[in-house]
């Protein structure tokens, strides 16, 4: 059976796939999908007092504190989502891993080098850099997606690290070595399909997280520049106000974990399909 | 909702005469404790360093000056003093200090405490950001450069102090009610040095009692304080770093008593709405303005028509109803609760029609892109973007863009910072209840420097010299003529346009059922959130 | 173990050397006057000036990181400006604070973040499984303010079991520890559960199994300890990262801890105050980290310290 058939088997993976296309399309086609224009004002999105309503026939996921259409702006903030969540935070993974493998199978000055250079930037002030680099240039969505790639791989790199130290000691290792493996097919075949499922546990969470700090960060200046939407920004901006107009928080809410959740169903699925030892038991 | 004139007759009450009611002060007992919180932490309680909304009240509740303001309104009375004589060309002031005053380690107050204090705000050592204020009096160009000393001020005798000034003020005895000039001991400040503002010893109503850093500071009654009917309450903890939506629940459970912080924009709504909550929310004028500032020498805001038309472009009613009515839409620079508002004038009808006319008359048939710059706490960033909306509906692209406070005021102080800015949660709040308050530093020349506050760099000489010549005539008959001329320097800045006001922010002070008081001093105009001396509590024993 | 200990301590201070060079550099591009801020609104040109020069502002840069240099070396951190309060004991009268949350923030963290993980190992595929992964995310997704919200109307308000917020005793600590123990619980039960899974399917476990160990056996001895390694690195993570992130359940609950004065600091831009918490940070960063290190070889004795 064809890895894709085994993927296609399981229907949490179906799910994943699913939502992650669906998110891709609204990110791609959002113009063409969204019922409302995702920045206008309206003056019957508000009820008298000024108060945003909730769903109702007109705007069906409600409206924001300004009257505008909650669906439309959603569909609009895939964009950010994606490109923060999944592009930003997967370079981040991926440079945390390459490293994290690097320092801890080669040891040595160069792995204390590297580990010491992540200690740095972990302690790195990143809010700090959000505020001056807010000052000197204009918000940019690829601002913040570089911030969060500079700061996110940090964490990855110490927990890649640490595992590779302790694979890199077992005794099939030592043995293909002495069999006079070169260290590229060692890394490959032995290590890394060991830090797979560590990989996408950063991968998959931390889209959320991510999404979620770039609200930080583009409250101090960085990032989405209002008008547009981003979910997080969404969030961040109506957190106060979930006991009132609990769908400003949910929708963008739900929209982040299914995102999360999407990916790594997907990634679950494509995991146990390539992998070698699970073909045959599905 | 309130309408605009209601508040204003509500003002009005709250500046005319006395604002406690004979039988509302006799009811008042002596006792009882109250907690206020706040979410940040309080900077200092030094009276010539804290500046800042938070701790300006706190200081005044520990220390006083020569003049003070009767409760709940703008109207000017002596407190350190027990009486003062004006010469009659203005030039000279001469105070005599109320017997029997001591600091809260027990010396008694002499009129050297009250040079000492005054020099020490104006010694460029002590880093004061209210040096500016005192620069009428003689003596202070040599004095702000070298150590303070005012040549200016004389102790005449241990309870007499005179105070010449360079030129005529109509403002001095304002500043002489404000924190800069309160009354320091000069042992403990020597004592202290630069820890005095954790350590304030003052001769004010209350005490510093407690104060754990990040966590609370506690006030206590002074005992020997002058007025022995003050203040009313034993105790006031403040606690810090509470959140104002959580605080909001404490108080109603009542564990907390004030809301520093006010109504959490995102409950505003629900607790007014609540019928219990009528008598604990009181509702008044702010000696507050909020505006869009036109940088004047950029263009294509140099055009007066286009600053006009931005004017004519902001729907100020849409914007009130996005922050759920908690504030009054502006026609002027001044808000309605400062003496010399022109309650007649209408400003810019909101008109976009026009608003286009204009702008095509300028050259800009098609509009023109440009940047507005905002603070970006809650509800600012919802205002810009509502602004911008009404400004692109006459063809003004304005890309919004939301920083840090200190950020955004260090645009404003540079020529080429930005085009506009939306002043709400920076500028321009009084420092004290008289109009040339709002002009100096944010419409004045003087402001329109590297630094400065006056974000429009608008510079009328004009102007300039009309509102010197008003604060000329300090003869107390001609109040209403000085006024008239302030109007009158307010009228034509809205003929120039540097400035789109918007609205005037209420407030709205909420307090547990256990605390009483007059309404006023819930809302006194020069104390936020109240007056810690005269509310009292209903549980006193 | 000395020779370890010793390259550790050295790289320490350089990561602390590199950390106020980067700081003091990136302060130096924030557009905000310190010398303006705190001359005020209505202050001449010559008092902004003069404060400049008592403040050594007007310095070059690199003067002005030599001169911070030599007076940390003293231990003065400076005095804020905003509050002109000395650095260091703004940050020291905060330091049990965030010390005592963040023990009870990763206990929390532990507690719900392995059993959870381990349970969802052991059951992989069945309902519970995706019933925690669905959970974890939900602890992830959840924007912090609402769960401490949430937990503090539920708990505090409504119940009354716990007190609404603040500082003092065990009591107090439960609901913000909590709230932060959600979201490090997300993470540390799906790190929990792949690195659980993954051992479980090792060919020694195979072997143990053919041998005739029982499951439980299996779980608690062989599985359970390698497959903890990853989380020994997060916890050390962890230490770092409480420093100066917990500023929005610090503010829900009203906890005096260092992530509030870090955020109000960076708000106003008072540079002493930033330097200071930057650095604080650090230290446990480093300290956190190295911990890790010292631990990995207990869970995992052929991990040698190099």
């Amino acid at each position: 059976m064809t890895a894709i058939g085994l993927l296609l088997r399981r229907k949490s993976s179906v799910f994943g796939l699913v939502v992650v296309a669906t998110m891709v399309a609204a990110a791609l086609f959002a113009p063409w999908l969204a019922p409302l224009p995702p920045n206008e004002q309206f003056f019957e999105g508000l009820s008298l007092e000024g108060a945003p309503l909730p769903p109702n026939g007109q705007f069906w996921l409600g409206t924001d504190q300004l009257g505008r259409d909650l669906l439309s702006r959603l569909i609009y903030g895939a964009r950010t989502s994606l490109l923060v969540g999944v592009v930003a935070n997967g370079v981040a993974v991926l440079l945390g891993t390459l490293l994290g493998v690097i320092a801890g199978y080669a040891r040595g000055r160069l792995g204390a080098a590297i580990m010491r250079f992540t200690d740095l930037m972990m302690a790195f002030p990143a809010l700090l850099l959000a505020i001056a680099l807010a000052a000197i240039f204009q918000p940019s969505l690829w601002i913040v997606a570089m911030v969060i790639a500079m700061v996110n791989w940090v964490q990855i790199a110490r927990v890649i690290y640490t595992e590779t130290t302790a694979l890199a000691e077992r005794d099939y290792i030592e043995a293909c070595r002495a069999l006079g493996a070169h260290w590229p097919r060692i890394l490959l075949r032995h290590i890394l399909p060991h830090l797979v499922p560590t990989v996408l546990v950063y991968a998959t969470l931390g889209i959320a997280t991510t999404v979620l700090l770039e609200a930080t960060l583009s409250f101090l200046g960085i990032g989405v520049r209002p008008p547009e939407p981003s979910w997080g920004n969404i969030i961040y901006e109506n957190q106060t106000y979930f006991a009132t107009a609990p769908w400003l928080v949910f929708c963008p809410g739900a929209a982040i974990l299914l995102l999360a959740l999407g990916f790594n169903l997907l990634g679950d699925g494509m995991r146990d399909a390539l992998d070698p030892t699970q073909r045959g038991r599905g | 909702m309130k309408k605009p004139l209601l508040t204003g007759a509500l003002a009005a009450v709250l500046l005319g005469g006395t604002a406690l009611s004979p039988a509302l002060a006799q009811d008042a007992k002596k006792g009882g404790a109250m907690v206020v919180t706040y979410k940040d932490d309080v900077s200092t309680l030094d009276p010539a360093i804290g500046y800042d909304w938070q701790n300006w009240s706190m200081i005044k509740a520990l220390f006083d000056g020569l003049m003070d303001y009767e409760p709940g309104t703008t109207t000017l009375k002596t407190d350190l003093a027990e009486s003062y004589e004006m010469s009659p060309d203005g030039m000279a002031y001469t105070f005599k200090l109320r017997p029997g005053v001591k600091f809260h380690n027990g010396r008694e107050l002499t009129a050297e405490d009250i040079k000492y204090s005054i020099e020490r705000t104006v010694n460029p050592a002590t880093q004061s950001p209210g040096q500016g204020f005192f620069g009428s009096i003689k003596g202070f160009e040599e004095a702000s450069k070298a150590d303070g000393r005012l040549s200016g001020i004389t102790v005449v005798d241990p309870r007499t102090v005179r105070i010449e000034l360079s030129r005529p003020d109509a403002t001095f005895l304002h500043v002489m009610a404000i924190n800069f000039a309160f009354a320091v001991p000069k042992e403990a400040v020597e004592k202290h040095g630069a820890d005095f503002g954790k350590n304030p010893v003052g001769t004010g109503a209350f005490k510093l009692a407690e104060w754990t850093l990040g966590q609370r500071v506690v006030f206590e009654r002074n005992p020997d304080y002058f007025d022995p009917s003050l203040p009313k309450l034993d105790r006031i903890t403040f606690e810090i770093g509470q959140d104002p939506t959580v605080a909001l629940l404490r108080l109603e459970r009542g564990e907390v008593d004030i809301l520093g912080d006010g109504i959490p924009p995102a409950r505003f709504l629900d607790v007014r709405g609540k019928p219990e909550n009528k008598d604990l929310i009181v509702e008044g004028g702010q000696l507050h303005t909020g505006y869009v500032a036109m940088n004047t020498t950029m263009k294509p805001f140099d055009d007066k028509r286009v600053r006009q038309a931005v004017n004519m472009a902001i729907n100020k009613d849409r914007v009130v109803r996005i922050i759920n009515g908690r504030a009054v839409p502006a026609s002027q620079p001044l808000p309605p609760s400062m003496p010399g508002y022109a309650k007649e004038y209408k400003g810019y009808a909101h008109d976009p029609a026009r608003a286009k006319a204009l702008l095509a008359e300028a050259g800009h048939p098609n509009g023109f892109e440009t940047e507005i710059l905002a603070n970006n706490t809650d509800p600012n960033p919802r205002i810009v973007q509502a602004i911008q909306q009404d400004l692109a509906a006459v063809g003004i692209r304005a890309n919004v863009k939301t920083l840090a406070q200190a950020n955004v005021i260090s645009a404003g102080g540079s020529k080429e910072g930005a085009p506009m800015i939306w002043s709400g949660g920076m500028a321009w709040i009084a420092d004290f209840p008289d109009p040339s308050n709002f002009y100096g530093p944010i419409l004045g020349c003087a402001g329109a420097t590297e630094g400065g506050w006056n974000w429009s760099w608008y510079c009328n000489k004009d102007l300039d010299a009309k509102a010197a010549a008003a604060d000329a005539m300090v003869d107390p008959a001609k109040r209403e003529e000085r006024l008239a001329q302030w109007r009158e320097v307010y009228l034509q800045v809205m003929e120039d346009a540097p400035w789109a006001p918007v609205f005037n922010e209420q407030r709205f002070t909420m307090h547990s059922a256990r605390i009483a008081g007059p309404d006023a001093v819930f809302v006194d105009p020069v104390h936020i959130p109240v007056n810690y001396e005269h509310v009292w509590a209903k549980d006193a024993q | 173990m000395a020779g370890f200990l010793a390259r550790r301590v050295g790289g320490a201070l350089l990561i602390l050397l590199g950390v106020t060079a980067i700081t003091f550099a990136l302060l130096f591009l924030v557009p905000a006057d310190p010398a303006r801020q705190i001359a005020g609104r209505s202050a001449s040109a010559a008092t902004v000036e003069s404060i400049r020069q008592q403040l050594g502002l007007n310095l070059p840069l690199w003067e002005q990181y030599g001169r911070y240099l030599l007076r940390l070396a003293g231990g003065d951190m400076g005095r804020s400006y905003i509050q002109r309060t000395e650095v260091a004991s703004l940050i020291w009268s905060r330091l049990p604070a965030t010390l005592l949350l963040m023990l009870g923030a990763i206990v929390c963290e532990l507690l719900i973040g392995l059993t959870a993980g381990v349970v969802a190992a052991v059951r992989r595929g069945r309902a519970v499984d995706n019933a925690v992964m669905v959970a974890s995310f939900i602890g992830v997704s959840a924007p912090q303010f609402v769960v401490g919200i949430l937990l503090l109307y539920v708990f505090a308000v409504q119940l009354g079991w716990f007190p609404i917020g603040g500082y003092g005793t065990f009591s107090h600590l439960v609901l913000p520890a909590l709230t932060l123990g959600i979201l490090g619980g997300g993470w540390y039960s799906r790190m929990a559960r792949s690195s659980m899974v993954d051992v479980l399917r090792q060919d020694y476990i195979r072997t143990a199994r053919a041998k005739g160990a029982g499951p439980g056996r299996i779980v608690m001895v062989h599985a359970l300890r390698n497959a903890v390694l990853p989380l020994i690195a997060m916890i050390g993570l962890d230490i770092g990262l409480f420093m100066s992130g917990a500023v929005v359940v610090e503010s829900v609950f009203g906890w005096p801890g260092i992530g509030q004065l870090t955020w109000q600091a960076i708000q106003q831009v008072d540079i002493p105050v930033i330097m200071g918490v930057t650095l604080t940070a650090a230290v446990f960063i480093v300290l956190g980290n190295l911990l890790a290190d010292l631990m990995a070889p207990f869970v995992d004795p052929r991990i040698r310290l190099r």
